[in-house]
């Protein structure tokens, strides 16, 4: 088990907390809210350990399109990069509708 | 195809009456209660953002779930007060730990409350669960027995209702809390018993049961049989809409004459009915054991 740790600026504010995804194999959950502060915060707890790099990249990608000042906590069961793209893409949507 | 011809518009029936079920079996722990309450009532207790979670895995090495793999939530049936608890399969095989456990206990025991008080709610357990979660040993089990406690206590002021949906089932220490429900719905894809077949296998061998063997093993404790043998009460479709339907229906009948957990009885009869000796399968059983002997 591994905790990776990131912040990324933010342009605007999140609306809603929205909540997506099960820990179950080759899954990940993903628990989003309005962040306090204006920044944006990731918490990842991944039981697969060595892949801070690969998760950097996944989450680099997402910001720089998402730009929400959001506090993400992810619980991840051996998602793959892509996987866990779909799942944030789909909890950033459920704090639009 | 030839659509015109009578066998094959039935046939073409059949396959749209396919599409136009809702899986119920597809659907996460929070799909299927929102999918039994009426639409709109769903109110979550103790959800992923209360972080109510196991503090035992994570010493094991293990990433813990926001909810622990419990979905616990109020809202209506039919315009009455209800509680549904359903158990996230995907999460540890569904597994009851300490906390997922004492969710479900808790809220069972709260309902037992407000019966008590006079403000009935009608409370529903979506089942699909391996029994006790191993890493959390006696703190899982000693949450079974209290979840079996508040099924007892509940059980004397309405009937208390369970689905087995599947496909992982109910087993272990909670299918003894399925068979404690007043009123136990079931699917064709559902097996409910005591040890799973994995786990018979890995303890008795391959010759004892093959768990491999999905037509011998649904033979045995799939929903149609342990419907048949009179285990469970109702044989749905694996539909969300069907499924809702039951569970009202269920609620409607009110509570059965007798509880099954109170006929010690039939069931020492229904045991004593067998020869250890002579080797028995599934088709047999339903002929020894035919439910139209039930009191």
């Amino acid at each position: 088990m591994e905790k990776i740790q990131l912040d990324y600026p933010a342009l605007h504010t999140v609306p809603r907390r929205a909540h997506v995804g099960v820990v179950g194999s080759g899954d990940l959950e993903v628990l989003l809210e309005p962040s306090p502060d204006g920044q944006a915060h990731v918490l990842v707890n991944t039981s697969v350990e060595g892949f801070g790099a690969a998760w950097k990249n996944v989450l680099d990608r997402f910001f720089a399109r998402f730009q929400g000042a959001a506090s993400i906590e992810i619980n991840d069961f051996g998602a793959t990069p892509g996987t866990v793209m779909l799942r944030l893409e789909q909890a950033a949507e459920a704090t639009r509708t | 195809m030839n659509a015109d011809a009578a066998p094959e518009v039935a046939e073409h029936r059949d396959y749209r009456r396919f599409l136009e079920r809702h899986s119920f079996i597809e659907m996460s722990a929070r799909e299927r209660t929102r999918a039994v309450l009426d639409p709109g009532s769903f109110r979550e207790l103790l959800g992923p953002f209360d972080r109510i979670k196991s503090p035992w895995l994570p010493l094991q090495g293990i990433v813990a779930q926001a909810d622990d793999g419990v979905v616990l939530a109020r809202g209506t049936l039919n315009g009455e007060p209800a509680l549904v608890a359903a158990i996230e399969s995907a999460y540890q095989g569904g597994s009851m730990g300490e906390v997922s456990g004492a969710k479900i206990a808790g809220a069972l025991e709260l309902a037992c409350r407000d019966c008590e008080q006079g403000r009935p709610v009608l409370p529903v357990l979506l089942l699909e669960t391996g029994g006790v979660r191993l890493q959390e040993a006696n703190l899982g089990l000693a949450a079974i027995a209290e979840i079996h406690a508040a099924i007892v206590a509940l059980r004397r002021h309405v009937p208390v209702v369970g689905v087995v949906a599947g496909m992982v089932g109910c087993f272990g220490g909670m299918s003894l809390a399925a068979a404690l429900c007043s009123h136990l719905l079931v699917t064709r894809q559902a097996r409910l018993g005591m040890n799973g077949p994995e786990v018979i296998e890995q303890e008795a061998g391959i010759v004892e049961l093959d768990a491999a063997d999905r037509a011998l093993i649904w033979s045995l404790i799939g929903g149609d049989q342990r419907r048949a043998v009179g285990l469970a009460d109702e044989l749905l479709e694996d539909d969300a809409g069907a499924i809702a339907a039951a569970v009202r229906g269920a609620f409607a009948r009110g509570a059965p004459a007798l509880e099954r957990s109170a006929q010690i009885e039939h069931y020492r009869e229904r045991l004593a009915s067998i020869d250890p000796q002579q080797p028995l399968d599934g088709e047999m059983l339903r002929t020894l054991w035919n439910e139209g002997t039930a009191p």
